[in-house]
């Protein structure tokens, strides 16, 4: 009820004071925490740019309102690499030419994670049914499939 | 605007007692978009997120399921509760994207209840009731009931969606969809079938205000399948006629009625003969 | 992460990558939406309900009074020129007495906080007077005038050859296109940062230049005193070619005197930016009995919607690309763009070409029904060549391998039998169709794509390069919006220069215009400026080698990462032989001139064009009329693949954007009202609609091109729309004139 509240963010504690309650967590995470890594395409859940990890469940933080997320772990697009020290799916993602405007592309890389982590294996129709809600406008997805399939070979070599 | 983090139903139900017009707050996947839209501007809201005991299922001594309200579509994609109800599962796996499944729930689709609701047919098909509990009162409300029209329901002020429970269905269960994309879709038609024998239950989604079940397709495929027959080709696509003779879809601008009355038609025909080669 | 290492060097031809991509996975590259400033306020902007009304009143005296609100502007407050426009500036910065369309902005206001925003936009009064709105484009033309420019945004007509020349065969129908948005992902946003009368504005557009002349005009300020710097760019496609939020986000910051941020949610998105043309086309084609083309007659009419955007230009696109990629002698074709109250359109990858492009690829397809010839023989035997003469009179002297598309997109592998995984269906995991519910069909489709602008219009390109001990800085004002510009110019300075050190300077207004992002002209443009750039200062470096060694500079060469003497046995490493003072050279590109067409539509308005061929192969499931498709076979006319990697990225992500187009993608107006502004209506293809696709690249290089290469962005999205009808048509019998195909279409 209190007009602040905090939230668990990649293992770091924030508080968030005289902020609107009713801001999502997306919101919250670019315009009070600074966290622009997170994209935001449709507020209505239709995109996928603007996926976190929830308790490590990939959802949409245009759809959580951030006040109901106190005490829950939120992990964001900053926790899973850096420019510098890209994870396997990011690299994946640079070499296999899967990132044009990249827009959708932090989201993407969220939802490749919670696949890859969730099963090492994925098919084709697995693979693509796992990306079906982060829309790319620029690509056509031939080279996200590219890439998915590097990571796949990497993790499995 | 304030919000209750309801860390247990009973925390839920004292605060909605204490503000009866609170926004109950689930997976988020209806109501933040009235938000984030500035259509829905709440006074208060309580978080069911944190509420363990919504986010079960289990299977009871009488062979019916329950189903927690905030247990979310991912969970019945798979596992034990996929085995129970195929045709739950099939719905789940429709809605929206995987992160929508990580996030949405029955509840929500029952407490706002679209038309269009994926998983309000499978309920219907299966005769499911829904729990509804309040800080002084509990009752129990068949889905029939329940849905009253177009997002209006029984659930008064004060009263949380505690779960539905859906009586064992013996025989064959199965879901289908229409929509022009191949994920990320509203549903234009919807149905679910479940038969057992000669006995089909038939309800059909988003082509009429709320969830309709079929009482005259169903009777007429009681007479078909008398006698342990099987359908024919016309035989299923009788049934599929008269069961879209018993919606009544609108136009709009995600299809025409002329089309959803088709749509069903041919969904019901053919979950009718997919009931007997799987 | 982005230097190359080792012995792969990043020239001209490899697939280097993109050296923004690091960041853009880590999500640390700045988009413009991610931008902010200290005591920055928010922007938002009040639009019209109505498609067409007058404005009685507008009363923002309560919108000023919420606390937090800093500044509220009408039309009132626009200092400078009151409208706005890329061809003709015929658009209100505010509506003043009347709206024209649905989301024609009235007002803004600058406060703290996004619902400050809302509530305050809530808090204006408009008083309308609601009018009947014109909707229809055909009887827009005749009807009462709109706008005091007129309702007819430009008529064309050509007339070519013989017009009273007949065939034995003759096929004629009616075809309409529906209104396609670009939908980008990242939606439009800038921020304006004030100072002393002046202001920068950071801002995704795909033309810097163009819009700080528009922006500077309605601020009443000199040009030298607007400066833009490109936000970063998620995604253009044609509808950030027009002024959105410019104008409006200056005037709030200039106001208040504060940093102002705008950004718009995908609703306001479609209300925001210009759409594609929706069509209707009639064409008739006459052709012998063996199915040569003898004549093409067209009538086209573009709805332009409220404001004229670049609907003359998408019109004089759409009629002279009439005939197709086929040889044709004589033509009567003409054409309008109507002035209504549906939303504006403008351009959108294709810019008119898509439109024609579906009418003369289904009527290609009647003709060899017509004449009992196979689709693919029918293209073959009608194929257009270099030394064409095209119905405007130009000749068509770019490389035209038609032929060469058609046959090797033919001999690519058909796709294996209907997958038995549901999600592969029609229907995906909606589970409607079983296998046996499925029919397979194939369908072609050809096309001819200008590149560059046309008419007269002298769309040249700046860019300029530095070199001092090794290190190349290139600076330019070419808009990234994603195409990869940012690793062509890289790559050219790498194989001109011989430098792996190659660092791009900020984009924005401090040098010539780039032109824009558009047309599939940069790689031509802006890669031609680069290179004369890199060129000029290549020349510098072997000088100041040549006077160094005693030798005549014209011995001199780059090899790898060295100055070598073609001629001896010197050999300097580039670092070492621009050590000292640095080497900078601007070069300004421009391709040959353009004419305008003459009241006949005669005349050499294109500068160059490009050719691609598509087979589709789609699976249909005709009872409910959903389809799946399976797969997408290409061969595409690229002049040279500068990067491979890229070239496939354009033509999947076209062929995409074309499949939407066919299927499923369409702004849906009912009486001048949108009735689907959202992703949750407005569909997009998903990883699951995505097809194969398997592209052969025609490496012919183009003698007029500075790199030998043509823009490979828009032919992707011209013809896999017919070829995928084409296909549903295949495979289902119906005649289907129109796009998006609706299953009802299909089915009743």
């Amino acid at each position: 009820m209190a007009e602040h509240y905090t939230l668990r963010v990649n293992g770091a504690s924030h508080d968030v004071r005289d902020a609107w309650l009713g801001e999502s967590l997306l919101y919250v995470l670019r315009e009070r925490l600074g966290l622009y890594g997170t994209k935001g395409a449709c507020e209505q859940g239709e995109c996928g740019s603007c996926t976190v990890f929830l308790d490590g469940a990939a959802v949409c933080s245009c759809l959580v309102l951030a006040a109901s997320a106190e005490g829950c772990d939120v992990t964001t697009i900053e926790h899973i690499g850096s420019d510098d020290e890209p994870s396997d799916v990011q690299r994946a993602f640079v070499e296999q030419g899967g990132v044009q405007c990249g827009f959708c592309t932090p989201g993407l890389v969220m939802a490749v994670h919670a696949l890859l982590d969730a099963n090492p294996s994925p098919t084709r129709p697995e693979i693509r049914e796992a990306i079906s809600g982060n829309l790319c406008r620029c690509t056509g997805y031939g080279r996200i499939f590219e890439a998915v399939d590097a990571a796949i070979r990497e993790r499995g070599a | 605007m304030t919000i209750v983090n309801a860390r247990t139903i009973d925390d839920a139900l004292a605060a909605l007692a204490e503000r009866p017009d609170s926004l109950l707050l689930q997976g988020g996947t209806d109501s933040m978009v009235q938000m984030n839209f500035g259509r829905l501007d709440p006074r208060a809201v309580v978080s069911l997120r944190g509420i363990r005991e919504l986010r079960e299922w289990r299977a009871l001594p009488d062979g019916s399921t329950f189903i927690g309200s905030g247990l979310p579509y991912a969970s019945m994609e798979k596992g034990g509760l996929a085995a129970r109800l195929p045709a739950l599962a099939e719905a789940a796996r429709t809605v929206g994207s995987p992160q929508i499944r990580a996030a949405g729930t029955l509840g929500g689709n029952l407490g706002t209840a679209s038309p269009a609701g994926d998983g309000l047919p499978v309920l219907r098909a299966l005769d499911a009731t829904v729990h509804l509990r309040s800080a002084t009162s509990s009752r129990d409300v068949p889905v029939a009931e329940f849905l009253v029209g177009v997002k209006r329901t029984l659930r008064a002020p004060g009263e949380l969606i505690v779960g539905v429970t859906v009586p064992p269905a013996p025989g064959w269960q199965g879901y289908a969809k229409v929509g022009v994309r191949n994920a990320m879709v509203i549903a234009i038609a919807s149905a679910c079938l479940a038969r057992d024998g000669s006995a089909v239950r038939l309800a059909l989604g988003a082509v009429a205000p709320t969830v309709v079940r079929c009482p005259a397709a169903e009777r007429a495929a009681a007479a078909m399948l008398a006698g342990g027959r099987r359908p024919s080709r016309d035989d299923a696509r009788e049934f599929g006629r008269i069961a879209s003779s018993e919606c009544s879809p609108i136009s709009d601008h995600r299809s025409t009625a002329a089309y959803r009355t088709h749509a069903v038609a041919v969904v019901a025909a053919r979950l009718l003969e997919r009931s007997f080669h799987g | 992460m982005s230097t190359a290492t080792g012995t792969r060097r990043d020239v001209l031809g490899t697939s280097a990558l993109r050296p923004d991509g690091w960041q853009k996975v880590a999500g640390s590259f700045d988009f413009s939406s991610d931008l902010f400033a200290d005591g920055m306020l928010w922007g938002a902007t009040l639009r019209s309900p109505h498609p067409y009304a007058r404005i009685r009143s507008i009363d923002t005296s309560a919108a000023l009074a919420v606390p937090g609100v800093a500044a509220v502007v009408t039309a009132d407050d626009v200092p400078g020129k009151p409208t706005y426009g890329l061809i003709h500036q015929d658009q209100p910065v505010f509506a003043r007495d009347v709206v024209r369309y649905m989301g024609e902005p009235v007002a803004a206001v600058a406060a703290d906080h996004p619902e400050t925003c809302r509530r305050a936009l809530a808090a204006i009064t408009v008083e309308y007077e609601v009018l009947q709105p014109v909707v229809d484009a055909a009887t827009a033309l005749d009807a009462p005038a709109i706008h005091p420019d007129g309702n007819v945004l430009r008529h064309q007509r050509i007339v070519h050859g013989d017009p009273d020349a007949t065939g034995d065969v003759v096929v004629e129908g009616d075809y309409e296109i529906g209104m396609q948005d670009q939908a980008f992902l990242g939606l439009e946003a800038a921020l304006a940062l004030p100072d002393a009368g002046s202001v920068t504005l950071h801002i995704a557009t795909q033309w810097l230049h163009e819009d700080r002349t528009q922006i500077a005009a309605c601020l009443g300020l000199p040009e030298d005193r607007v400066r833009l710097v490109l936000g970063g760019v998620g995604g253009a496609f044609g509808a950030r070619e027009d002024i959105s939020l410019q104008v409006h986000t200056c005037l709030l910051a200039l106001v208040t005197g504060r940093p102002v941020k705008m950004q718009y949610g995908r609703e306001e998105s479609f209300f925001g930016h210009v759409h594609r043309h929706p069509a209707r086309i009639w064409m008739r084609h006459h052709a012998t009995r063996d199915g040569r083309i003898v004549k093409v007659e067209a009538r086209f009419v573009m709805d332009g919607g409220a404001y004229a955007s670049t609907s003359p230009a998408v019109l004089i696109n759409a009629v002279t690309h009439a005939q197709g990629p086929y040889r044709c002698d004589n033509a009567v074709v003409e054409g309008w763009a109507a002035r209504t109250n549906n939303p504006p359109c403008g351009a959108m990858r294709g810019f008119g070409v898509v439109q024609a492009c579906f009418a003369h690829e289904s009527q290609i397809d009647r003709l060899a029904a017509a004449c009992g010839i196979d689709p693919v023989e029918i293209r073959l035997r009608n194929a257009m060549r270099t030394g064409d003469l095209m119905i405007t009179g130009q000749v068509m002297d770019s490389v035209a391998p038609v032929e060469r598309c058609i046959r090797e997109t033919a001999a690519l592998p058909m796709p294996q039998d209907a997958d038995d995984d549901p999600l592969s269906r029609p229907g995906g995991s909606g589970l409607t169709a079983d296998r046996r519910h499925v029919v397979r069909g194939v369908g072609w489709g050809v096309s001819i794509k200008n590149l560059m602008y046309s008419e007269g219009f002298d769309d040249h390109a700046s860019a300029r390069c530095t070199l001092q001990a090794g290190r190349v800085s290139l600076k330019f004002a070419t808009a990234e919006v994603g195409q990869g510009f940012v690793t062509l110019a890289r790559q050219i300075a790498a194989t001109l220069l011989g430098s792996d050190d190659v660092v791009l300077e900020p984009m924005d207004t401090d040098i010539g215009s780039a032109g824009s992002t558009s047309a599939s002209r940069q790689t031509w443009m802006s890669g031609g400026a680069v290179d004369g750039a890199c060129r000029m200062v290549r020349e510098r470096l072997f000088e100041r080698v040549a006077s160094a060694h005693g030798l005549d500079p014209l011995r001199l060469a780059i090899d790898g990462t060295d100055v070598v003497d073609t001629m001896g046995d010197l050999r300097v490493p580039v670092a070492e032989a621009s050590a000292g003072e640095a080497i900078s050279h601007t070069f300004e590109h421009h391709h040959r001139p353009t004419e305008e067409l003459d009241e006949k539509g005669q005349g050499r308005c294109h500068v160059a064009f490009a050719f691609v061929a598509h087979r589709a192969v789609v699976d249909v499931d005709p009872e409910l009329g959903i389809v799946k498709v399976v797969q997408i076979a290409t061969a595409q006319d690229i002049g040279r693949a500068l990067n491979p990697l890229s070239v496939i990225g354009q033509i999947e992500g076209g062929i995409a954007q074309g499949l939407g187009l066919a299927v499923m993608e369409e702004i849906i107006v009912e009486d001048g009202k949108v009735r689907n502004p959202s992703f949750t209506d407005y569909l997009l293809p998903t990883a699951l609609d995505a097809p194969e696709v398997l592209a052969t690249l025609i490496e012919e290089p183009e003698p007029m091109a500075p790199l030998g290469a043509k823009g490979v962005g828009e032919p992707p999205c011209v013809s896999s729309t017919p070829a995928i009808v084409a296909a549903i048509r295949d495979a289902t019998g119906r005649a289907l004139s129109r796009v998006p195909v609706r299953p009802q279409d299909i089915c009743l």
